[in-house]
């Protein structure tokens, strides 16, 4: 029993929109001969065709938290439920939470944070978003959500890639790049990717995320690692431009080898921004109250941040991570000999300023 | 030194009550587990996710993962009062006349005696249920409040309402006050013959953790909570309640928190079970500490006095479990 509980039970938030293939995936996840057993917390049963206890409904919830912050909400119902399965953590090797296709990702994974008895009892493994290859650009015309479950996912799988065209796919893997950095991109048919990419990633965690993917928050890296779908070229340094040429990325072009430093503005429907800031050694007496201030003060802007932070005089890497308006932080390891001491963040939201954020990280930088 | 009888189950046990002078041990695998002349297992739900005592009929209410509800007796008979298929039961409450409430989605569900059932439905998720100590009255916690519900009438559902997420409900013993626990580490309470909505509200805030158990002392004096590395014992004798007074701190430990309370019966005695599974008793009046068990494998999660009051049995996350006999 102890021991059970020592390790913390992973949690894979698994979104998209109705059509995206998320069922498909569930029933694979729970038919498929993989040695492990997932509880499966869904909104309805609907077409689950199959029979296991370890399938439950709930109605989703959201809870504002009574602290004034409008973006501190969390899932009631996942709280409750996640409660009574821990109570018996040796039916299941994890927990699997659908989200309903307008579902904002957010209150659930921010209840993995937020709780105090869920959080000391599981771990947020990765959240992962469907993308239907064909709708897509007309999801990000509709809404908001569309856009927000690829820009908070860990891991995106693109899926229904064999009904569009190859230069569909380019585009569609195009956009899912420029509303998110970071995420690793799986381009699949009929919910077929390997579950291995998308359970058990560790990829919440950006200290185990950065084992497994050293330059995962480095897309333009070579070595980066896209998975064998993954359309990503990885030896141009920069997408084929005529390739998703569509009249609007004109003021493309001179991103050059910065091509991951995608302006919203030149897609369609996408308001989703990223930054990635990279900077020398920080003092940490500046760069502290500067993420807490950045934080607090655009958190409702920020879906999610994520950084290596290289302190002057400090011998082991410092991972920052974060949600809204909660940020974690933990020392990874040492420094590598010869590794360059640097600092790289990035944030993934709305109505970000780049060049004050630029500014005011750069400033937090030790001074020699 | 008070001595302790063990009992190891398997895995985590819910809840632990006297039924009579038997005491029984809810697991959440379903095992009710009764120390009768022996201990003898009943299989009661497929998970069991809620057991609590039905005090008027002495028998255990309990809902489970497999959407049932179930009434089980001291010798273990088990009567199945609901099924839901496919809903999970984690909300049951006893009331006078035999009826029973139990809650899933934005439903609670009252069960006459004679088998009717009344639905009452709420805007938002049922969180808890309790019925008031006069008349068939219930309080349903919810998100931003408490609704409460004449049973019998069809009179309307008076709300009380306090923003943030109510995640249990209780009415005091002399019925003029219902206090909530919230999903952010407080207790909240409406006095409920206040004449303003300002005078009818009261906040008790400042715990560390979520306060998940409480506990009225036998008049209705006090009111002891968990959710502190102490028993949070707040002051209810007088007729605005604890507000403008500061709560009692018994049993304090140093960052070691109270999991579970229960006042004795008769007596201004406060049983603390704490989060490494140690078990003190303390004296209202002056704060004398007697120490019950030392810590165990797990938290404690329940404990409940026999009627008597000599003895206190307590059950454990771990599953170590048991009943202590105070009078040595």
């Amino acid at each position: 029993m102890t021991e059970a509980s020592a390790k913390p039970t992973p949690v894979t938030v698994l979104t998209g929109y109705l059509g995206s293939g998320k069922t498909t995936l569930l029933n694979r996840i729970l038919s498929e001969n993989h040695g492990k057993k997932y509880a499966v917390i869904v909104n309805e049963f609907g077409e689950i065709g199959i029979d296991n206890d370890l399938i439950v409904e709930s109605d989703e919830e959201i809870y504002e938290m009574n602290n004034g912050c409008v973006c501190c909400t969390v899932r009631g119902d996942l709280i409750r439920v996640v409660e009574g399965l821990m109570r018996r953590p040796g039916r299941f090797d994890g927990i699997i939470v659908e989200t309903t296709g307008l579902a904002d990702p957010v209150p659930v994974a921010q209840t993995f944070f937020m709780d105090d008895d869920v959080r000391s009892k599981t771990e947020l493994d990765a959240v992962v978003a469907l993308v239907d290859a064909k709708h897509l650009p007309l999801r990000l015309k509709d809404s908001r959500e569309a856009e927000d479950q690829i820009a908070f996912a860990d891991v995106v799988v693109i899926n229904k890639s064999d009904l569009v065209s190859h230069d569909e796919l380019h585009q569609i893997e195009h956009i899912v790049r420029a509303i998110n950095p970071s995420a690793r991109i799986y381009t699949t048919t009929r919910s077929g990717v390997d579950l291995a990419k998308v359970l058990d990633q560790g990829a919440f965690n950006l200290e185990r995320a950065l084992e497994n993917d050293p330059h995962f928050l480095d897309h333009d890296d070579p070595d980066h690692v896209c998975g064998p779908d993954c359309g990503h070229d990885h030896h141009h340094h920069g997408h084929d431009h005529h390739d998703h040429d569509h009249g609007h990325d004109h003021q493309h072009h001179d991103h050059g080898h910065h091509h991951h430093d995608h302006a919203p503005s030149a897609i369609h429907d996408v308001t989703v921004t990223s930054v990635s800031l990279r900077g020398g050694e920080m003092n940490p007496d500046r760069f502290f109250p500067w993420i807490q201030k950045v934080t607090q003060t655009q958190g409702p802007n920020i879906l999610r941040l994520k950084g290596i932070i290289a302190f002057k005089g400090d011998e082991e890497r410092y991972v920052v991570q974060g949600v809204h308006m909660i940020v974690e932080g933990d020392h990874q390891r040492p420094w590598k000999d010869g590794e360059k001491r640097e600092s790289r963040l990035v944030f993934i939201g709305r109505e970000l300023d780049r060049e004050k954020l630029e500014a005011s990280f750069k400033a937090c930088e030790a001074t020699a | 030194m008070p001595t302790v009888a063990p009992l190891d189950i398997e895995g985590h046990v819910v809840s632990t009550h006297f039924l009579g002078d038997i005491p029984v041990f809810a697991a959440a695998t379903g095992a009710i587990h009764r120390l009768d002349g022996g201990e003898k297992v009943t299989e009661a739900n497929a998970g069991l996710l809620t057991c609590v005592k039905d005090p008027a009929s002495q028998t255990l209410l309990t809902g489970g993962e497999d959407g049932r509800v179930l009434r089980v007796a001291h010798d273990g008979t088990v009567t199945e009062l609901a099924h839901v298929p496919r809903k999970w039961i984690s909300v049951v409450a006893p009331g006078p006349q035999g009826a029973v409430a139990y809650a899933h989605g934005k439903s609670t569900f009252v069960r006459l005696a004679d088998g009717t059932t009344k639905e009452f439905t709420e805007e938002r998720t049922v969180e808890a249920v309790d019925f008031a100590p006069k008349g068939l009255r219930i309080a349903v916690a919810r998100y931003n409040g408490v609704t409460l519900h004449w049973v019998g009438t069809a009179g309307a559902p008076v709300d009380l309402d306090w923003k943030g997420a109510h995640t249990g409900v209780t009415f005091s013993p002399d019925g003029r006050f219902v206090v909530t626990m919230m999903q952010e580490s407080a207790l909240h309470g409406w006095k409920l013959d206040g004449k303003s909505a300002d005078a009818r509200h009261m906040r008790m805030t400042g715990y560390p953790a979520k306060v998940k158990s409480l506990s009225w002392s036998p008049k209705g004096k006090w009111l002891a909570s968990s959710g502190a590395p102490a028993a949070i014992v707040w002051p209810f004798s007088g007729k605005d309640g604890p507000m403008g007074k500061a709560p009692l701190e018994l049993g304090t430990r140093a960052n070691i928190l109270v999991t579970h309370v229960a006042f004795h019966p008769m007596e201004e005695v406060l049983a603390i079970g704490f989060i490494d599974g140690m078990i003190l008793a303390v004296r209202i009046a002056d704060g004398k500490e007697a120490l019950l068990r030392r810590p165990g494998k797990g938290a404690v999660t329940s404990l409940a006095w026999s009627s008597t009051g000599k003895l206190l049995a307590f059950a454990s996350e771990a599953g170590d479990c048991g009943v202590i006999d105070i009078t040595g």
